[in-house]
């Protein structure tokens, strides 16, 4: 199940649709590292509503893919992260700091706007 | 080799459905979860719970992939003292564990991954065993007890 990649202004929003198989979350890195560049992206928002589980595995490549899209110079929000899915996530032990997450897309959208704009303030100083 | 965090040769029943599920690619692991979910449903479980189920068999399903190429998934339900709960065994005959209580080890890895899948899934199961030695394949069997633990 390959994740859709909706360009939206200056951002680009990746929806998780359904479950991923790991073939899958390595095809939206490498699809999210190319298009930040190819249309010149200030963010990016992974929306992981309807992922089923976050194992060590996605939360690994999550967090790679954030810092990889930071070293492409945009910024990455994950949201949508569910109750269970956190509870499970805090009980196996992963953690995703350093990487800023938001409740839903709404939110994402709002603290990305945010991060641009202090980006945007201190090079202009 | 042994490791046991309790009694889990204590006389149990098989009472529903049984699914044994092969893990052969990385989508079966999805596969695996998805029955682990269905099973526990059924079972009783909460969201919560079934979540945490499908988390686990996730991790020892990976397990499976990344170091022994292939094996299988069996998902039961099981019933004990007049409680419900489910029952999931990952079974290989890849290299096995040399040191079980070191692949315990919280962040232990031997590079392929993040050293979090078996200390990770003993922390979201009510019991956990590994029965493996060097060479001998490995066996994971983990039990969720209905409304346990909140």
């Amino acid at each position: 199940m390959e994740v859709p990649i909706l360009k939206q202004g200056g951002y680009l929003i990746a929806t998780i649709q359904a479950a991923l198989s790991d073939a899958d979350l390595i095809k939206l890195q490498d699809a999210l590292v190319e298009q930040v560049g190819k249309y010149r992206s200030k963010g990016v928002i992974i929306d992981v509503t309807a992922l089923d589980v976050m194992d060590s595995f996605a939360t690994r490549t999550l967090r790679s893919i954030a810092h990889m899209i930071k070293l492409r110079g945009a910024e990455t929000v994950i949201c949508g992260i569910q109750p269970e899915v956190a509870f499970a996530m805090v009980q196996l032990g992963l953690t995703l700091e350093g990487i800023s997450t938001a409740l839903d897309l709404e939110e994402g959208l709002a603290l990305l706007n945010k991060r641009t704009r202090e980006r945007e303030a201190a090079r202009g100083r | 080799m042994h490791f046991s965090t309790s009694g889990l040769e204590s006389a149990r029943r098989h009472v529903g459905d049984e699914v044994r599920v092969l893990i052969e690619a990385d989508s079966d692991i999805v596969l695996a979860r998805e029955h682990g979910r269905l099973i526990g449903k059924k079972i009783g479980f909460s969201a919560t719970d079934l979540t945490i189920i499908a988390t686990a068999i996730s991790e020892v399903a990976r397990n499976i992939l990344v170091f022994a190429k292939s094996g299988e998934i069996v998902i039961r339900e099981v019933s004990e003292h007049g409680r419900s709960g489910i029952q999931i065994t990952a079974r290989d005959n890849g290299p096995g564990i040399p040191d079980i209580s070191l692949a315990m080890q919280e962040g232990y890895s031997t590079g392929k991954g993040l050293g979090m899948g078996l200390p990770g899934s003993r922390r979201l199961m009510d019991e956990f065993q590994v029965i493996s030695s060097a060479g001998n394949g490995t066996i994971v069997e983990m039990k969720k007890w209905v409304n346990q633990n909140g």
